[in-house]
């Protein structure tokens, strides 16, 4: 049950904490497909802010009234999947199963579909036809579209005596009303609904225990108590508290948090999930890339992080070997160059300018794309790392 | 039993090129009388010939003419009543009583029909908007109406070019039309009691078809030699009653040999339309070449004159009907008496339905013609000749009309005389095989199409590949046309059958067989063509089964709708529901406020074009939201009403918006479209919109045409706004344009100096409302229903006349207001209206920024990021940053927050979600740490929101 719900394939019985924005929604759809009257709105809210869930709450609710259900068309749109008002067109074609439509596929040149669709639209009216509801996930996509053709036409026909629509948009920009040309957004309601959350961490910290808990007609009576109570005794907990607390420091996302919650319960690792960075290459380095990556660094507090090629980096470098005088890191200069190359692929360095090859790989200028820290950091770690090396990635200047 | 070889042609094909025939006009006789007082002289008849070819059609008053039109494949068709001319003989001019077409009917009047109109229905035109004087230059043709009984049913399908009156048309009403009105023409040459004698003749020809051809649907054989009797009397030279009589006898004569060989074949339909257009120079004058051929032939040298003569009839029958086609017959009749064994066939050929320009009748001719040689294994050299002068046929790819049905047409070979009967097909078929071998290729198909159907009849049995034949008819068909090569022009066609056959209510069978075989031709027409062997013969027995499997196909058709709910809507229930629905931008206002003088502006302006017949251009331009389009709008409605009370002359509204096509080019098939219901490739549509614009008609109605969005008709040559400016400032255009699009200065900035200075001077410009506008606006919504507190309303027009002045977005605010106020409702304070308080509310919902509220509802990381992103600004002097100097801020700050540090990959999280609310404005996030980061807020309002939430 848990995996089922955090994996999304449930809906929640309610929406939490966006009751009124859920309320308004609904009774805006339900006054197209009940009174025929058009209207468009958009969903504004970050990602995993629940905008989906709450529209999808909202259609299930609405189609649970009973003389909506079979009146109501859906056409669902996404804009990374319907990329240019051509495929958008016939998509909405094939969904409204009108007739030019042949078993799924759609016929016609764009040009035809286009008036095909608005002689349709036109046709109806408001109290006789059934109403459409037209989902435009990914909204800001389909305001890079040419010309908008497609939203000027369904917002058109929204504020028009034509078949009533509900156009909804769903989006996680909060601009997205100035990537409309103006007289499409004049043609918009400028409804927004927002999906912000704020909560507490009080408030955040409940909601992770009743996402955690079983609903009461588990089958197991005994064991949804034990199981709810030990969900309270581990909220208390002070480890659990405080990643949950880092957690949600970093976002409020509840996508991310149920991606979390999977993780624990079902790998039962507490271990925060930041493992992964960059710095963990570093241990996998020799030492020689290692010295390179430390020359570079200091390199780029002498220049203020302006870009290095090559030489520069490898006559840091021989100053290094220079001083210490060891023999053991004498390496050739085409040893070295291997080195930087590999440095390259890790891309832990990143050329300048994209163009490589014009000029001489050694003069080629390089940006380092680890952090002074990080550098550090993972000196730290690394295994046996030579103490004149740690001396001098220590040393201000080289 | 052989059998009469049909191949039919049908042929409909719509785009086609024709050629430009030059109509010669020409007084015959004197005249007979002179009217001193006007100076005018009038005359008996009028003699029009076609330049290069001999003969020539004698119109006389009381004749049916098509006039040329805008509409090249429907001419109007009118009565004649009067021929004059002035005195210096320079204009011809002629008085006509005017039938209007089914399709010149406007289409909310269809309705009144109160059935579905026949496809060769016309009426009697009552209207007086139209002037009854035309210039004698323009009539194209003759053309039969028959006068039906207003309760009497459409005869049936048997005569295809005839068309039928029942009732009147005064532009308001339908009206039983009095017989009276049509009786008194003389012209009624194919009115029964005359072709009542001709019809016995025609035994043979039903024997025939008892024959062979069984299940052809052919009602009515007799109408053929009918009409043929009749046309023949009335071809002949000016009219006069005996020799009519004797032209009659001789035409049954000769129909009645015909007949037996074949007749039948002569359906042909309905000449609803000769094309105006098509003035396409013949070169090969059809005279010469029967010329030609004559005198190739020695031994028929006796018959020359006579047959010279009947060519010459023929000719200009051609010339003047499709039905002079038939004389055709008459004429090989006569040859066949000669030469007894080539029975020539005259078959008619192409008759393309409508269309028979004269061009193709004669080229049909021609073919006629070069059949008969071949049959009679004439001289192959004479034949190639006369299929020269045959190639023209092709190019003249007949219009297809919609209401002209589609037809099949089937040659009948006539070929089949009782000699050659006896001879095996075979026979028949080796010499046109010779033939063929030195033929000009293209048209060689053709002829070996007909003999190798001959041969193949025999094995007719092939019902199985039914459907197979029919393809291969259409094939046919489009073969015929398509001589010259013009193949591309066929797709088209094929679309037109579609169209025509299902309009096609006359002839149910034919149609259906069409419409399959129309459709699944689509894909095989190319195959069709190429193969002609497998030819099209298509065994009577063919027609009688109307029910060969339907190919699936594509619904062209499909009427767009979206399905109709179960429920009807439900009814607003209460004030704040019913105003709802009244601030509705969609719902149309009794009246348009605020606008009164843009709207009479406007209203004069057009006003005054209808009424003079001019065209004109005004430009309108206003920000979204003025009422732009809903005045307009306006302006047409009553102005409509006005044409309704007779108060200005009737006019066509058609309307485009730029934003609803998905290419500029679509403009003049959507325009086409609404005129003419035509439909076309742009490039089509534009030519027969410049044709129709630039040429002179009668009968022709003002267009006005609205232009919405004006500034997406933008093309990098402009050509498609240069037309449209430029067509109105044809002389005989009479097309108003209006154009509306948002930019005040469009006509300077984006346009080239040919567009602009033909758009003209005429601008308007729509101000945005001013408060007290929005707010009469509101009210004269509202109309009396009271949901709204008088200082609500002046706070969201006050509000949104200083922002924008657009009126669809106050409507809109005050809709969300009355939801929030139906919410809100329970609390006692309220009086039911909507106050300031909910007012309040839907204003700070739209205006408000929503940057504020999401940078409070962050997470605190995000918080710390942006603060981090300002610090770093403050530090730089920039405004730009890259992400690892905003990190190095950020952990300082976390440290000073006392939380816990974050990892790169961590803060790069949270740097990235902030950029796609476009709080931040990002690089592309390959760039790593690297990636420069700035503000889309500004610092103020992220400081304020990072401050109260400090609070």
């Amino acid at each position: 049950i848990l995996r089922q719900r955090f994996c999304h394939q449930r809906l929640p019985e309610k929406p939490m904490g966006i009751e009124s924005q859920h309320k308004h929604l609904l009774e805006l759809l339900r006054r197209t497909a009940v009174h025929g009257e058009s209207n468009s709105v958009l969903i504004v809210g970050p990602r995993g802010s629940g905008k989906t869930m709450l529209l999808k709450c909202v259609l299930r609710d609405l189609l649970e009234v009973k003389d909506v259900n079979k009146n109501v068309l859906q056409v669902h749109l996404n804009g990374l999947l319907q990329t240019d008002d051509r495929i958008a067109l016939k998509e909405i074609t094939r969904q409204l199963n009108l007739e030019n439509v042949v078993g799924d596929k759609v016929f016609g040149s764009f040009a035809e579909n286009l008036a095909f669709l608005l002689e349709a639209l036109k046709k109806g009216d408001r109290s006789s036809s059934r109403p459409v509801l037209f989902i435009l996930d990914e909204f800001d996509l389909f305001a890079h579209h040419k010309n908008q053709t497609l939203l000027y036409n369904l917002l058109d026909v929204s504020q028009s005596a034509q078949a009533p629509v509900a156009v909804i948009g769903l989006t996680c920009r909060l601009d997205v009303l100035e990537l409309l040309e103006k007289r499409v957004k004049s043609r918009f309601s400028h409804r927004q609904i927002h999906l912000l959350s704020s909560l507490s961490f009080r408030q955040y910290l409940d909601n992770v225990i009743l996402q955690l808990s079983l609903p009461p007609d588990f089958a197991d009576a005994k064991f949804f108590e034990e199981w709810n109570d030990s969900i309270k005794v581990l909220c208390k907990d002070k480890s659990v508290v405080d990643v949950l607390e880092k957690h949600y420091n970093s976002s409020k996302d509840f996508r991310s948090l149920h991606l979390l919650l999977v993780k624990e319960f079902f790998k039962n690792i507490l271990q925060h999930n930041s493992s992964y960075n960059l710095c963990s290459f570093i241990p996998g380095l020799s030492v020689l890339e290692l010295c390179l990556i430390i020359a570079m660094k200091h390199l780029s507090d002498i220049y203020e992080g302006e870009p290095f090629n090559f030489q520069m980096v490898h006559n840091e470098f021989k100053k290094f070997l220079q001083r210490k005088s060891q023999s053991i890191y004498n390496f050739d200069k085409p040893v070295v160059m291997k080195a930087f190359e590999h440095l390259q692929q890790l891309e832990l360095i990143k050329s300048v300018d994209g163009s490589t090859g014009k000029i001489h790989k050694e003069y080629q200028l390089m940006k380092l794309m680890l952090d002074h820290n990080q550098i550090m950091e993972a000196l730290q770690k690394y295994p046996q790392c030579p103490t004149d090396v740690k001396q001098w990635a220590l040393s201000a200047f080289g | 039993m052989q059998h009469s070889v049909q191949s039919r042609c049908k042929i409909m094909v719509r785009y086609f090129t024709r050629l430009r025939v030059r109509r010669v006009y020409k007084w015959d006789g004197t005249p007979s009388s002179f009217d001193r007082k006007l100076k005018t002289y009038f005359f008996d008849s009028l003699n029009i010939s076609v330049e290069g070819q001999p003969g020539m059609t004698t119109v006389t008053p009381g004749q049916y003419v098509l006039i040329e039109g805008d509409n090249e494949d429907n001419p109007f068709v009118a009565k004649l009543l009067k021929f004059f001319g002035d005195e210096s003989n320079q204009q011809k001019k002629a008085l006509v009583q005017w039938f209007v077409r089914v399709c010149e009917v406007p289409h909310n009047k269809k309705k009144l029909l109160g059935r579905s109109p026949h496809p060769q229905e016309v009426f009697y035109y009552l209207g007086h908007t139209c002037d009854n004087e035309i210039d004698a230059e323009s009539i194209l043709n003759t053309v039969q109406v028959q006068y039906v009984p207003v309760d009497a049913p459409f005869p049936e399908p048997g005569i295809k070019d005839t068309l039928y009156v029942k009732l009147s048309w005064d532009t308001k009403t339908f009206k039983d039309l009095d017989p009276a009105l049509m009786q008194d023409t003389p012209v009624p040459a194919s009115t029964p009691p005359r072709l009542k004698p001709a019809s016995p003749c025609s035994p043979p020809a039903a024997a025939l078809v008892s024959l062979g051809s069984v299940g052809r649907k052919m009602p009515t054989p007799d109408p053929m030699v009918m009409r043929r009797a009749g046309s023949v009397s009335r071809t002949r030279g000016p009219v006069s009653a005996s020799k009519a009589g004797n032209n009659e006898a001789e035409s049954v004569h000769s129909a009645a040999k015909l007949s037996a060989s074949k007749t039948l074949s002569t359906k042909r339909r309905g000449s609803s339309g000769v094309t105006p257009g098509v003035r396409k120079k013949l070169q090969l004058s059809i005279g010469d070449s029967p010329e030609k051929i004559m005198s190739r032939k020695d031994g028929l040298c006796e018959l020359l004159d006579e047959e010279v003569d009947s060519e010459k009839a023929l000719v200009t029958k051609l010339n003047s009907s499709p039905r002079s086609l038939h004389h055709g017959y008459s004429l090989s009749p006569v040859r066949s008496d000669h030469r007894p064994p080539n029975s020539l066939g005259g078959y008619p050929l192409k008759p393309t339905s409508i269309m028979l320009d004269r061009l193709s009748p004669t080229a049909l001719g021609e073919q006629d013609f070069s059949r008969d040689m071949l049959l009679g294994m004439a001289p192959l050299i004479l034949e190639d000749e006369v299929f020269e002068a045959g190639l023209p046929t092709g190019t003249a790819k007949t219009p297809k009309k919609r209401q002209a049905t589609p037809r099949r047409k089937y040659f009948h070979e006539k070929a089949t005389t009782p000699s050659r009967r006896k001879d095996s097909a075979m026979t028949a078929r080796e010499p046109s095989l010779g033939v063929l071998a030195e033929e000009d290729s293209e048209s060689s198909p053709m002829q070996l199409v007909v003999t190798s159907s001959r041969s193949k009849r025999k094995s007719a049995q092939l019902v199985a590949s039914r459907i197979r034949k029919q393809l291969n008819l259409m094939g046919d068909a489009q073969e015929l046309h398509s001589d010259d090569g013009d193949d591309d022009c066929f797709t088209p066609s094929k679309k037109d059958l579609h169209h025509s056959s299902e309009e096609d209510l006359e002839d149910e069978e034919v149609s259906k067989s069409e419409e399959t075989a129309g459709k699944t031709t689509r894909g095989r027409l190319r195959r069709a063509s190429t193969t002609p062997a497998r030819t099209p013969r298509k065994p009577p027995s063919k027609k009688a089964t109307p029910s060969t499997p339907r190919t699936p196909r594509t619904p062209r058709h499909a009427t767009p709708s979206i399905p109709s709910r179960t429920l009807p809507a439900r009814k607003p229930g209460n004030v704040l529901e019913e105003a709802r629905a009244r601030l509705h931008v969609s719902s149309v206002p009794e009246s348009l406020p605020c606008r009164e003088q843009e709207f009479q502006d406007i209203y004069n302006f057009v006003e005054s074009k209808v009424m003079d017949g001019t065209g004109g251009c005004m430009y309108i331009s206003g920000v979204p939201g003025t009422g732009k389009t809903a005045t307009v709008h306006e302006v047409i409605r009553c102005l409509q009403h006005a044409s309704d009370m007779d108060e200005i002359p009737t006019f066509r509204f058609v309307e485009i918006n730029g934003m609803k096509m998905t290419d500029p080019h679509q403009a003049y098939v959507q325009i086409l479209q609404k005129l003419t219901d035509q439909k076309a490739t742009a490039d089509h549509a534009a030519a027969l919109l410049e044709k129709m614009f630039s040429n002179p008609a009668p009968k022709k109605e003002t267009t006005v045409l609205l232009v919405d969005e004006l500034d997406l008709l933008w093309t990098r040559k402009q050509n498609v706004m240069y037309n449209l400016f430029d067509w109105p400032t044809r002389r005989h255009a009479r097309l108003v344009v209006l154009t509306i699009a948002n930019t005040m200065d469009l006509p300077e900035r984006i346009m080239i100096n040919r567009v602009a200075s033909r758009l003209g001077l005429t601008r308007m410009s729509f101000q945005p409302y001013s408060f007290k506008q929005l707010q009469q606006i509101i009210t004269s919504r509202l109309n009396k229903v009271k949901a709204f507190e008088e200082d609500a309303l002046q706070l969201v027009s006050r509000k949104v006349a200083a922002l924008s002045g657009d009126a669809r977005r106050c409507l809109d605010i005050c809709r969300r207001a009355t939801e929030i106020c139906e919410h809100s409702a329970p609390q006692p304070s309220s009086t039911g209206l909507v106050g300031m308080s909910h007012v309040m509310e839907a204003l700070d919902e739209m205006f408000s920024s929503s940057y504020i509220t999401a940078i409070r509802c962050a997470s605190v990381q995000e918080q710390l990021f942006l603060r981090a992103v300002l610090a770093e600004f403050r530090r730089l002097g920039l405004e730009e940053a890259t992400f690892q100097q905003v990190f190095v801020q950020h952990r300082a700050l976390c440290r000073v927050e006392g939380l816990q540090p974050l990892s790169v990959s961590e803060g790069l999280a949270v740097c990235q979600r902030l950029g796609a609310c476009r709080l931040l404005l990002l690089e592309a996030s390959r760039l790593d740490v690297l990636q420069r980061v700035r503000l889309n807020v500004s610092q103020d309002d992220v400081l304020y929101a990072l401050k109260a939430d400090r609070a």
